[in-house]
């Protein structure tokens, strides 16, 4: 690689990191540093906004509420997502199509739209404010995105490899688990990371259908906004802390994302 | 791919129809209902089409719309081309490449709420290293006041944000190059241009329509990261459709207006996904075709 591409990437890359640098290093100032004179860097390491979240429930319970949902959502999206896109990439049905551009249209719904009616339906049905309100809502665009995802990497499966399994006797389940399923691990791969994202990311529909008890860590961030000012070293933190989990989602799935990102539509 | 006809494929797709209708289709109902109708405490009336006049003469309305369209353009305009390029920068292998991966899909996965609140803290003149630079600069720069400022910093913001989005998938496109169409390229002493215009670029188009269309449809929805950066301010100036849907329906709870809103708002997206959707169903169409004649040779 020449030198030129090396600076430009370089560039791309502080232009990335720029922004995070700076929350993490006011997340390690105190209050009266942050407000006091500019510094690029924290005089000391000032782990006390970290220590206070992690050590308050009222803080780190919304990390672990968010954390629940989302996996709520993942698991839900992923298991009926599996058949569903194998159905669409191997065979017709009547309304087939008709039916995959509805699942996309929801893909494309905005949550601003949804607020209202999604507030009253899960207050009716005596759901509001529970882990798996925001996990059915969450839903309503994961599904459609695990659905669309993995029926591309599916696709790129020949379909001899299904009747192949059917002549040596493989039933459909066997097959599906112990043939199919490795064939198209890292599209697995892939889709978890996008339904995590999404999920994890979205904030709107996760503060309209919760109170207290589900609240995500989105919504108890805004606390550190108060009349007297803001905590902005807490409100750092915070923040911080809430890429940690993306970062090792990313880690997990480095070795599939070059290939699966594509989505299988190369 | 011939596909087999094969009805009973509905039971295999059944259960993502249910939880997907229970998610989508009994709120979009309650919506139409209440775009439909006057409703004061229990008493409610129909009013037919009344809302949806209301809602589109609304002025505060119509802009945020020609907003969105602006903010929409604008970032795929700058979001695709710097998105190709830095999937051509990436290294290809080696640790180099995990890290540089790594470190830009981070933006992604950050909560929006959050991206918001760091490009707040990044930017603020007082405490921010971007607006506390550029004031010692000599520019007066201020996102509260200016409305020039705050729109080109939601812009930047936004770049910061999705653009590793882009290039991700562009790098994904552009590994499944197979190494020899380079080598036949240098062969033929094609320049670098010409490598990327006939090699490169023909295999990124896939991957790019999917870029476009994800791209679109969220910042056609982009709420949060304006919302906490701006607050949609100064004045009206970065409010988009989302904010101003939300504030109608919550703040306000102008339930039929808002209804109507929803349901326009909805249409919007139907139709540029409908558009969408017809391409990429001709694209695969021609590749299977491209594939059956490649077979035939």
């Amino acid at each position: 690689m020449s030198g030129g591409k090396r600076g430009l990437l370089a560039l791309y890359l502080l232009f990335t990191l720029l922004p995070i640098y700076w929350l993490l290093s006011m997340s390690l100032k105190t209050n009266q540093e942050i407000l006091g004179a500019f510094s690029l860097w924290p005089e000391s390491l000032n782990l006390h906004a970290y220590i206070r979240i992690l050590t308050d429930p009222s803080w780190y319970m919304g990390y672990v509420n968010s954390l629940t949902y989302v996996l709520m959502n993942m698991t839900i999206s992923i298991l009926v997502a599996l058949p569903a896109a194998y159905a669409f990439s191997r065979f017709r049905f009547i309304g087939d199509k008709h039916l995959f551009f509805w699942l996309l249209t929801n893909l494309m719904a905005p949550p601003a739209v949804f607020l209202l009616p999604y507030f009253q339906l899960y207050y009716s049905v005596g759901l509001f404010d529970t882990h798996i309100a925001v996990a059915l809502a969450h839903c309503l665009f994961n599904i459609p995105l695990a659905v669309w995802i993995l029926e591309g990497f599916m696709s790129s499966v020949p379909k001899e490899v299904d009747e192949t399994a059917y002549i040596d006797g493989y039933s459909f389940p066997a097959f599906f688990v112990k043939i199919f399923i490795p064939m198209i691990r890292s599209g697995i791969g892939v889709t978890l990371f996008f339904l995590f994202m999404f999920s994890w990311v979205e904030l709107l529909l996760a503060r309209t259908l919760t109170a207290t008890n589900a609240q995500p860590i989105g919504a108890i961030m805004t606390r550190t906004s108060t009349a007297s000012g803001v905590d902005w070293a807490t409100l750092a933190a915070a923040g911080t802390l809430t890429i940690v989990p993306g970062l090792l989602v990313v880690y997990f799935v480095r070795n599939h994302i070059a290939k699966g990102f594509a989505l299988g539509r190369t | 791919m011939d596909k087999r006809e094969y009805q009973w494929a509905w039971l295999m797709v059944l259960p993502v129809l249910v939880l997907v209708a229970f998610s989508a289709v009994i709120p979009l109902m309650t919506v139409v209902n209440y775009s439909l109708q006057d409703i004061l405490g229990r008493s409610s009336f129909f009013v037919g089409s009344e809302w949806f006049k209301e809602t589109l003469n609304n002025p505060r309305l119509q802009s945020a719309l020609l907003r969105q369209f602006a903010f929409s353009f604008t970032i795929l305009a700058i979001q695709i081309p710097l998105g190709i390029g830095i999937a051509l920068l990436m290294p290809k292998r080696g640790w180099q490449a995990s890290a540089v991966l790594i470190l830009i899909t981070m933006p992604l996965l950050v909560p929006w709420n959050v991206v918001g609140s760091i490009w707040q803290i990044f930017t603020r003149g007082d405490i921010g290293l971007a607006g506390f630079t550029i004031r010692e600069l000599g520019y007066d720069y201020n996102i509260t006041a200016n409305a020039v400022d705050a729109w080109v910093t939601i812009i930047i913001m936004d770049i910061w944000h999705w653009t590793p989005l882009v290039a991700l998938l562009c790098y994904s496109g552009l590994r499944s190059i197979p190494e020899a169409y380079f080598q036949a390229a240098r062969i033929d002493r094609a320049s670098k241009w010409a490598t990327f215009r006939y090699i490169q670029l023909p295999k990124l188009t896939n991957v790019l329509v999917i870029a476009v269309l994800l791209r679109f449809m969220h910042s056609f929805m982009i709420y949060a990261e304006p919302f906490v950066l701006t607050g949609g301010g100064p004045g009206s100036s970065t409010t988009f459709l989302s904010q101003s849907l939300a504030t109608m329906a919550i703040a306000q709870q102008d339930l039929g207006p808002s209804a109507a809103f929803s349901i326009i708002y909805f249409l919007i997206i139907l139709a540029v996904s409908y558009v969408f959707y017809v391409t990429i169903m001709n694209m695969q169409k021609e590749k299977a075709a491209q594939q059956g004649a490649g077979g035939a040779e």
